[in-house]
């Protein structure tokens, strides 16, 4: 059996490890358009900030590939997939065969048709190239001050990054507030204070229309608003879209990322996806959709490799969660989190000049969604209880006391959950 | 996989095994250092309390462990032979994707020195984890369970 993985972070990964457990004979082959082990892409702004050194990048360790047996082709990109002769297309015309195909090719920024967005010094960031580029075109060109457009969880991370290198940074949001996608307004509110205090400036409702430059490079924006704001490099952070150019003439069906089932699978025979580029099963809204984050990567990944080796397991579905701490603040928030419509309860506790907010959404019993502020302690416990659909109604009064914790939890629970697995309650 | 389990009906929430866990990870392992002096060591396991019921909780060394998925650095990990979930320090950033995770709640957060998740490690290196051998109730157990891997 041939397996191929496109895409070397850690959907790609999880498949390998996931494969390996079932098949020791088969051959897998990663391809990866970066000339590297798998590094971990959300330390790039940690790496970007001098907290993590190259080593540190790879999570997995350099034994990975070798102990499971892997071919790994790195910085050679796959071009087309043929799904009728089975068999990737890489860049240099070399052809890689496969039994089951794997699509991990995450995401890619989304660049707006910028006027003078070909600058030198115009960023995206989202890959350790681009990090490099962006450390060592700072350190040449010995820039003072940043403009990052998206007030994003990307763009906030990168913000971060910069500012503890010295910089002067200002953040350009479209929005009417920065982590809007994950965020309520009053929490959105308490980080702009937390990093307006830490000397960032945040332009909201606002955004670049045009890159002024001078000899080739970046020297300011153009804002919607007409202002002119001097900078010595710009970073684009305004999203990320499924990388699904690989599905072109394939048959493969995709909505904005690739549609998969529960096993994984996409609607052409032996190609699987996972990671950010699939669209699987949101348990909360009950509907397909890419969820970008690293956990449901490596659930997808799993789930998938599982089944490419000839296993039977099923996605159960997932839902959002984020945990961000910029400069010192520590933030979760999970699930729906800000609901338009109406029938949910919200719980929440409210200080705003220690930086704290404590919110809990919930709807017919159920908790379906928590934000937490400046205090994100044993946040856990209310992933699990999402996760588990738990009717919470006989403890809502003691969700946000201090005290809170398994004891708290409904008896039923405990001895499903908890007794189980240790504590005899 | 021997594992601490809690006896609720002997716990009277001494805290006297939260007093053994910081002393154990503190730099000096001394008991009035470590409160005194050092306060860098955080407790890796909460004791809950309820009235006349309280436990001590710790990490439960799950077999799919959501925190080991969750970890963005490798920090997170198995240990190959004793199947207990460790945190390397060295790795870990402080993301706090595991502390979101965890279902237990019971991955702590260490911000006294380099951020770090501090989580129970059955305190490597020792026959017995010091809050079980400190127990006077023998509230905490260290052992086998059948059924339990």
């Amino acid at each position: 059996m041939r397996y191929v993985i496109i895409g070397n972070s850690t959907a790609g990964l999880s498949a390998v490890e996931a494969i390996r457990s079932l098949d020791k004979k088969g051959e897998i082959t990663v391809i990866s358009d970066e000339p590297y082990e798998a590094y971990s892409r959300p330390l790039i702004t940690y790496w970007l900030a001098g907290k993590v050194d190259d080593a540190r990048m790879h999570y997995k360790g350099g034994e990975f590939y070798r102990n499971l047996k892997v071919n790994l082709t790195a910085g050679k990109k796959a071009v087309r997939i043929d799904s009728k002769k089975k068999s990737a297309l890489l860049e240099d015309g070399e052809e890689v065969p496969y039994d089951r195909l794997l699509l991990a090719t995450g995401g890619t920024p989304i660049v707006p048709p910028l006027k003078g967005g070909d600058f030198l010094g115009v960023f995206t960031f989202t890959r350790w190239d681009d990090a490099k580029k962006v450390r060592e075109y700072l350190t040449e060109h010995k820039v003072k001050d940043v403009i990052v457009v998206g007030g994003g969880l990307i763009g906030l991370k990168t913000t971060e990054a910069l500012v503890e290198l010295g910089l002067k940074v200002t953040v350009l949001e479209l929005a009417d507030r920065i982590l809007s996608a994950t965020f309520d307004r009053k929490a959105s509110q308490l980080m702009t204070a937390y990093l307006k205090d830490k000397g960032v400036d945040i332009l909201t409702e606002n955004t670049a229309e045009e890159i002024i430059g001078e000899g080739g490079m970046v020297s300011g924006v153009k804002l919607r608003d007409g202002r002119k704001l001097s900078c010595g490099m710009v970073v684009l952070a305004i999203g990320v879209k499924p990388n699904i150019s690989l599905t072109e003439g394939t048959g493969i069906k995709t909505n904005r990322g690739i549609i998969v089932d529960s096993r994984m699978r996409t609607s052409v025979p032996d190609v699987y996806a996972a990671g950010d580029v699939a669209e699987a099963h949101d348990s909360l809204i009950d509907a397909s959709r890419s969820i970008a984050i690293w956990p449901l990567a490596v659930r997808g990944g799993r789930i998938a490799g599982v089944n490419m080796a000839g296993g039977s397991t099923e996605y159960g579905g997932g839902f959002p969660m984020n945990s961000v701490e910029i400069h010192g603040l520590p933030t979760v928030s999970v699930g729906i989190t800000d609901p338009k419509e109406g029938g949910y309860t919200i719980t929440e506790e409210y200080k705003p000049q220690d930086y704290v907010y404590r919110k809990i959404v919930s709807k017919d019993g159920k908790i379906r969604g928590v934000i937490f502020v400046g205090r994100i302690d044993r946040a856990g416990l209310f992933t699990g209880l999402i996760e588990d659909g738990i009717d919470v109604s006989s403890i809502k009064d003691h969700l946000l006391q201090d005290d809170f914790g398994i004891i708290a939890l409904p008896k039923e629970y405990l001895k499903h959950n908890v007794t189980g697995p240790g504590v005899e309650v | 996989m021997k594992k601490i389990y809690a006896k609720e009906a002997y716990c009277i929430g001494c805290r006297l095994c939260e007093v053994y866990c910081i002393t154990q990870h503190s730099k000096s392992k001394d008991i009035v250092k470590a409160y005194k002096v050092e306060h860098q060591a955080v407790p890796r396991l909460f004791v809950e309390e309820s009235g006349h019921v309280s436990f001590a909780v710790q990490c439960r060394h799950c077999d799919d462990a959501p925190c080991i998925d969750a970890c963005i650095t490798g920090a997170m990990h198995r240990n190959p032979e004793t199947h207990a979930v460790l945190c390397d320090e060295d790795k870990c950033v402080g993301c706090w994707m595991c502390v979101m995770v965890c279902p237990y709640g019971v991955i702590n957060r260490n911000t006294k020195e380099k951020k770090v998740a501090s989580k129970c490690d059955l305190c490597a290196g020792e026959d017995t984890p010091v809050c079980v051998a400190n127990c006077p109730n023998e509230a905490l157990v260290y052992e086998e369970r059948e059924g339990e891997k």
